[in-house]
């Protein structure tokens, strides 16, 4: 230290006091002591969006670089001659900084003059370096240990002062236990056999039982879905339906089955370039066609294309590496480590499928499920049997494909004019089903790629019109100004309610048959539409377009065969939307978008990973070795960001509260270091398995303690971040709507299948797709099989805050209002599912005390207490003799105050908490 | 949720309780939850009220959204040439470079299908298609230059209320109660009427977003049951639900006097409020108990007109504290499409249905002095070309939407009457001075509630994000 002015001098000495008086021998931690503050106080003007002065604080490389006044900013061990600190100390208001606000205090200042004069160590932020190898600590005998997990949640409490509760009582953890695994209560008779299974065996076999039936995957499959943003529907104004129901039933199963997380992860992102993937795995896939899409007319394909690919980039990395992306889409990320070409590298892997936001989603798996798909095996079956020769058909698991075997075989071929690869602007698909060509205007067109046209003779187009005259078809190959080879006029096939806008009945759809030039060969065709004698709104409906070959081995079966096939063709597969990648020559450049705009591209890009998460590996290649890198021991994130979900899910909060960011303005974790040993215990010994987690956790005292609040706690631990005692949290929308179901006993508890649509959705019919399921057997499913309408939700979901499923939702914040209470009171099926409950219990027995003490146990899982017996007993002898109760319409005035009971029973807090 | 966030949160969830229980308490033991609440809970919390930025011009809002997009071009925005250009073919100067949702080819031009004239001492052209709504230009501000980036109508409406086109976002009645909370003790604090049918963007217009759900819209309804579940199960009188809802509370008190968990004390609140809004909403729902004179004013004594007694309902709720009243009219798409769907007879029909309302909202503020502090905003999500759209060629003339330039209006709320702002070429195709994009629209509304759009954040996804993303100015000339 050579000279300093007045000033400095003062500062060095009020430091050293401070010094002094702190612990000088801890060195300085950049990432407990330094980083905290830049990101407070500099990052702002020095970070990702902004360099001020040439000079940014989110990259090592960049803060000890050279800064606009030509040299770094930062003197590795000498802070006098840092310019970062000359600035912070200075008098002169111009030069000060922070520029526009207060300084930074003393002890802020004499860390970074410790920090720099210590050498200015740079750390990464603990999530993008490696989970530590964490020792496994021992576990001492003790009845508030049962395991591991214990060691480290008490810790973390005896150095704050505080301890863990008690053992909850038995009936509780039974409750938190069905609640977490299953999302539904026990089924009533078994819960004093439950009871006493556990005094006997203890909780291992319970919790196997739990973990081993078929609705814990529906119940995970809950959590998972938010990420994915699974709707029915795909958003944006028409918000249109979309089949991919079979993505849900994939989720469930695969929680039921425990599919290893890496597997799970791997077929999601990639299962359709896995090698010769198997049905379920091109299923998966469909996790990133959840995606919303726009089917509006005069809408840029390209552009809602890109919008998807972006949503996919942001989705992936917030559900598998809790990092906010979005914000790279534009610029640097303000406060973390991306850069904004990173945004664009990453992207690169998810910009080469085929799927471009065509309003019939292709790529799509076609498949027969559930009795459709026994009888159209039948028929098949019956159908190949009874040829005159007999083709060998080669078995395969997907029915759909035989089927495709049998008609190509037979040279039965055509096309569903809805399946076009593209069109002209303003070409619409008629709703619910999207099954048909509508919005045929004058000279619009579409277009179906890669068509064999050897030996075509004639072709016939399936169509309706109420119109005399209302257009013709003519058909091009290659090119839409190439000359037509054929042409037909369309006729009036009948009249129908709303013709303009509406499906017309199949019995109205007929055939128009052209013949054609013969040519040869594969070629792209084009459909061009003109307009006819008259036009109101559009032409007509095109629902099929057949090719007639010369010589066709169907043409020589008997007609009953070929009815037989002609039926079968119209009945309608499940579509699910699939990721499928480009073929090499097809595939598209990336590039990067100036300030986040498609229409402003960039410098080319290829595909690679963020810089802070490359580490040592190269840059994976496609989008499967992108998949697999997240899963592979060089990601430092993967594992910790499912552990902290899972934990979420059990504790209403995770280690990392913020589980959609684990980045620097995320919440740091509470227990570090027991995340990194589960992030580790789940990849090393349980293989990805996620039960064996679930079980480890829910087997810990720190699980199965008391809920209960000491007041002063309040004082030290607000938000029980320490865990003191079992966190109270307000069940979900989905758990709420099943609990009242399976209590009442009104609870249909099939597993799977369509979408339901319920009479409270309000649903048009005329909007119902044909896959949905309406009748009165699927009222009372599990909430999570209720058709999802994007822009109109359940609102029974919305209004206990559940996402609108428009983009991948982490954590669902809870709200308490006055809509919920009235929901819970008023609500149809709550109510009806009261009564229900009432007239049972009221059967059950003679004594009111007893059946009203039974009814309570039965919907809380707890003894009632003497002063709540009291309270409900009063209550219900005042409903006996209500006004209301003598003019019920239930069988008696016992009924309806028992029926008012378990209304007041279903809107208490015990019962929307898990305690 | 970082801290601030998590801060800014728990003031919203802070406030809703302190208030519940300064307000709404009746004979629970108000006292000792309170200190419990005041004493040591809170102690943590850096925030007190939500309040506003700066000072206030208003404090109440009444958006009223004619879903659809009404034609400009008839009503406000007067172009004698293209009268004269009736006819003709589009120079295609005005065709380079634009996307319509509907139009091909070459289109013809369309003169104005109405008669226009000057009104008011401001001179304002309005034309015969509002005859009682041309009466009480002298409270309006015209914004002749509005333009949106968006020319279809969910994303159109979406950009207008949240800001973004895509669904997800807050709406602006969400983002301004999650700013300045409510000033209603028994009722929501912001409420959603529709007349003619349900906007294309659906429900998820009026939705939170990513704000807490306490935020979201509530719809009432003039007919049936006014808010969802709103009333109680049939045979079940108020009575009884009055007991239903002492026995609740008096079980989760004793519950919350053995746990010690503080959301306990505001479900209970919460009950007390939804109690008091089963009687408070169809009370202020209900209209049958204004008077005659009110009646006619808003042309609804022997007329079921919805639009209207939206528009007084509207008033009514403002009246109660209610901060935010958005009302959707949906009929005024006009492609010409058929009868009833194009800029002649069948928008004559429409502005006919929403002219008596319109005017009698504005002389009903103004004659309780309401008006000067309460903001009306009327338009559509877009407008509508000067080049005739045709559908069906059977003499329906319509016209094509249009983001490029529009008119929208404003009253009250520290807004100028008697002017306009902003003007458009001879035919009426772009703006080219005043121009207002809709995100200056919605910083000017924020601004009049005392709001800085810049400051109004939320962190979600690790991004702030605002109403007006990273643009708007607020139109300072239109305030007084």
């Amino acid at each position: 230290m050579k000279k300093y002015s007045s000033h400095h001098v003062g500062i060095v000495f009020v430091l050293m006091l401070l010094a002094g008086s702190c612990q000088n021998d801890r060195t300085i931690s950049f990432n407990d002591d330094i980083r905290p503050i830049l990101n407070d106080k500099c990052l702002r003007c020095h970070g990702g969006v902004r360099a001020s002065g040439g000079f940014s604080l989110l990259f090592e490389t960049d803060a000890f670089d050279t800064t606009d006044t030509g040299r770094p900013a930062i003197v590795r061990g000498n802070h006098a001659k840092s310019t970062l600190y000359q600035r912070l100390v200075s008098e002169d208001p111009e030069l000060r900084m922070p520029q526009d606000g207060d300084p930074l205090s003393e002890t802020e200042i004499e860390k970074i003059a410790r920090w720099i004069d210590e050498g200015a160590v740079w750390e990464e932020h603990w999530a993008y370096l490696p989970p530590t190898q964490i020792e496994t600590p021992s576990v001492p005998e003790n009845d508030s240990i049962h395991n591991e997990i214990d060691v480290f949640v008490q810790e973390s409490l005896k150095a704050r002062g505080l301890a863990a509760s008690a053992k909850a009582d038995t009936l509780t953890i039974i409750r938190r236990l069905y609640l977490d695994l299953l999302g539904l209560p026990p089924e009533s008779r078994d819960v004093h056999k439950i009871e006493i299974g556990v005094q006997r065996e203890g909780w291992e076999s319970l919790i196997d039982s739990l973990l081993a039936s078929p609705h814990f995957g529906e119940s995970w499959a809950s959590m998972w879905l938010d990420l994915a943003r699974y709707a029915d529907t795909k958003g944006y104004e028409k918000d249109s339906n979309r089949e991919i129901w079979r993505y849900r039933d994939w989720v469930i199963k695969a929680f039921n089955d425990d599919m290893p997380f890496d597997q799970f992860t791997i077929a999601q992102l990639a299962g359709d370039l896995l090698p010769n993937p198997k049905e379920e795995q091109l299923i998966a896939t469909a996790f990133h066609r959840n995606a919303i899409a726009n089917d509006e007319g005069g809408t840029d394909d390209e552009e809602f294309r890109v919008a998807s690919v972006i949503d996919r980039v942001n989705t992936t990395y917030e559900v598998w590496q809790g990092a906010t992306m979005s914000c790279v889409q534009c610029h640097n990320h303000p406060y973390d480590p991306f850069r904004n070409e990173d945004y664009y590298t990453s992207m690169a892997y998810f910009n080469n499928v085929v799927d471009r936001d065509l309003y019939n989603e292709q790529p799509k798996l076609l498949s027969y499920t559930g009795e459709t798909s026994e009888y159209v095996a039948e028929q098949v079956q019956w159908i190949n049997t009874h040829l005159p020769d007999p083709y060998l058909l080669e078995p395969n698991s997907n029915i759909r494909a035989t089927y495709e075997a049998l008609l190509d075989s037979l040279d039965y071929t055509y096309l569903e004019a809805e399946e076009f690869q593209s069109s002209g602007n303003y070409i619409e698909l008629i709703w619910p089903d999207l099954d048909m060509v509508w919005q045929v205007m004058d000279s619009n067109w579409v277009k179906f790629d890669s068509i064999d046209f050897t030996d075509v003779e004639s072709m016939g187009f399936y169509a309706a019109t109420a119109l005399h005259h209302a257009g013709d078809i003519s058909i091009h190959l290659d090119s839409l100004d190439s000359e037509e080879i054929g042409r037909i006029a369309i006729r009036k096939t009948g009249e129908w309610d709303g013709w303009q806008f509406s499906r017309p009945p199949q019995d109205l759809v007929k055939e128009f048959k052209t013949s054609i030039q013969s040519v040869s060969g594969i070629h792209d065709v084009y459909f061009r539409f003109w307009l006819g004698d008259t036009y109101i709104q559009h032409l007509f409906y095109l629902d099929r377009i057949f090719f007639y070959k010369k010589a066709a081995p169907w043409k020589n079966l008997n007609p009953d065969i070929q009815k037989r096939i002609k039926d079968l063709s119209f009945i309608k597969p499940t579509t699910t939307p699939i990721l499928q990648e480009l073929g090499k020559d097809k595939s598209r450049k990336t590039y990067l978008y100036e300030r986040g705009s498609w229409l402003s591209p960039g410098e080319e890009v290829k595909p690679g990973l963020p810089g802070i998460l490359e580490g040592n590996t190269p840059a994976p290649g496609d989008r499967l070795s992108f998949a697999e890198w997240l899963v592979s021991p060089a990601n430092p994130l993967t594992a910790r960001v499912i552990v902290n979900r899972v934990w979420e899910k059990l504790f209403g909060r995770g280690i990392v509260e913020t589980s959609e960011d684990f980045g620097t303005q995320g919440s740091p974790p509470s227990h570090p270091e027991l995340l990194d040993w589960l992030s580790r215990k789940l990849v090393d010994d349980f293989d990805w398995r996620l039960k064996p987690l679930i079980k480890l956790i829910v087997q810990s005292h720190t699980y199965q303690q008391g809920s209960a609040v000491q007041p002063q706690l309040y004082d030290l631990d607000p938000n029980n971040v320490w865990l003191s005692h079992y966190p109270r949290t307000r069940l979900s929308a989905e758990i709420i709507r099943d609990q009242i179901l399976g209590t009442s006993g009104l609870l249909n508890p099939e597993i799977g299948g369509p979408s339901v649509i319920i009479p409270e959705l309000n649903i048009q019919s005329s909007f119902i797709p044909h896959w949905a399921l309406t009748d009165e057997e699927n009222l009372y499913r599990r909430t999570l099989y209720i058709f999802w309408k994007r822009t109109d939700p359940f609102a029974d979901m919305i209004t206990f805050d559940s996402p609108d499923r428009t983009v991948c939702t982490s954590r669902r914040v809870t709200t308490n209002t006055p809509l919920q209470a009235l929901n819970l009171l008023n609500d149809e099926i709550y109510f009806e599912a009261a009564t229900t409950m009432a007239r049972d219990f009221y059967r059950s027995g003679q004594d009111m005390e007893e059946v009203i003490s039974k009814m309570y146990r039965h919907t809380t899982l707890r003894d009632i207490t003497p002063q709540r017996l009291e309270y409900l007993m009063n209550f219900y002898t005042q409903m006996l003799d209500s006004e209301d109760a003598k003019q019920s319409r239930q069988s008696s005035r016992e009924e309806y105050a028992l029926s008012l009971v378990a209304n007041v029973l279903y809107n208490l807090d015990e019962f929307v908490t898990k305690s | 949720m970082d801290l601030f966030e998590e801060a800014r949160f728990r003031k919203a969830k802070h406030n809703t309780r302190r208030h519940f229980l300064r307000n709404c308490m009746s004979g629970l033991g108000a006292l000792a939850l309170g200190s419990m609440v005041d004493g040591n809970l809170w102690a943590h919390n850096r925030f007190t009220n939500p309040k506003p930025h700066f000072a206030p011009r208003a404090k109440h809002v009444i958006f009223l959204h004619m879903a659809g997009a009404p034609s400009q071009l008839e009503l406000f925005d007067y172009k004698p040439l293209l009268e004269e250009l009736d006819g003709q073919s589009c120079p295609p100067s005005l065709l380079e470079g634009k996307r319509f949702a509907f139009i091909r080819g070459v289109p013809k031009m369309l003169g104005p299908q109405s008669t226009f004239s000057q009104h008011g001492a401001s001179g304002a052209w309005v034309s015969d298609y509002l005859p009682k709504f041309s009466e009480v230009v002298d409270e309006v501000c015209f914004l002749k230059a509005v333009h949106t980036d968006e020319f279809n109508h969910a994303p159109a409406q979406f950009f207008m209320h949240t800001g973004s086109p895509r669904t997800g976002r807050p709406c602006m009645g969400s983002w301004v109660t999650y700013g300045l909370g409510s000033e209603s003790q028994d009722l929501p604090g912001f409420v959603v009427l529709i007349s003619r049918g349900a906007p294309t963007s659906g429900k998820r217009v009026w939705g939170s977003g990513f704000l807490p759900t306490i935020h979201q819209g509530v719809q009432c309804r003039s007919e049936g049951e006014p808010v969802l579940n709103l009333e109680n199960p049939e045979g079940i009188s108020r009575d009884d639900r009055k007991a239903t809802i002492e026995a609740i509370n008096a079980i989760n008190q004793l519950e919350h006097e053995a746990v010690g968990d503080p959301e306990i004390l505001t479900r209970i609140s919460q009950y007390e409020l939804a109690f008091k809004m089963q009687a408070s909403v169809p009370g202020v729902m209900d209209i049958s108990k204004e008077p005659d004179y009110i009646k006619e004013l808003y042309g609804i004594n022997d007329s079921d007109n919805a639009f209207s007694r939206n528009c007084l309902l509207a008033r009514r709720l403002v009246e109660k504290g209610v901060r935010f009243v958005q009302l959707y009219d949906r009929a005024w798409d006009a492609h010409g499409a058929g009868p009833g769907n194009g800029v002649g007879a069948g928008m004559r029909e429409s502005c006919a249905y929403i002219d008596q309302g319109l005017r009698a909202l504005i002389l009903d503020l103004k004659q309780r002095g309401m008006l000067n502090e309460t903001l009306i905003v009327w338009g559509g999500e877009f407008g509508r070309t000067p080049m005739m759209e045709a559908r069906t060629g059977k003499g329906f003339l319509g016209r094509d939407h249009h983001s490029d330039a529009f008119t929208m209006f404003m009253a009250g709320g520290g807004i100028k009457g008697g002017m306009t702002y902003g003007e458009t070429d001879e035919i009426g195709f772009s703006g080219i001075n005043g121009r207002v994009h809709v995100h200056d629209l919605q910083a000017t509304i924020l601004h009049q509630l005392g709001l800085d759009h810049e400051k109004l954040t939320y962190r979600f996804q690790g991004r702030d994000f605002r109403l007006t993303d990273v643009h708007g100015h607020v139109v300072q000339s239109i305030l007084t």
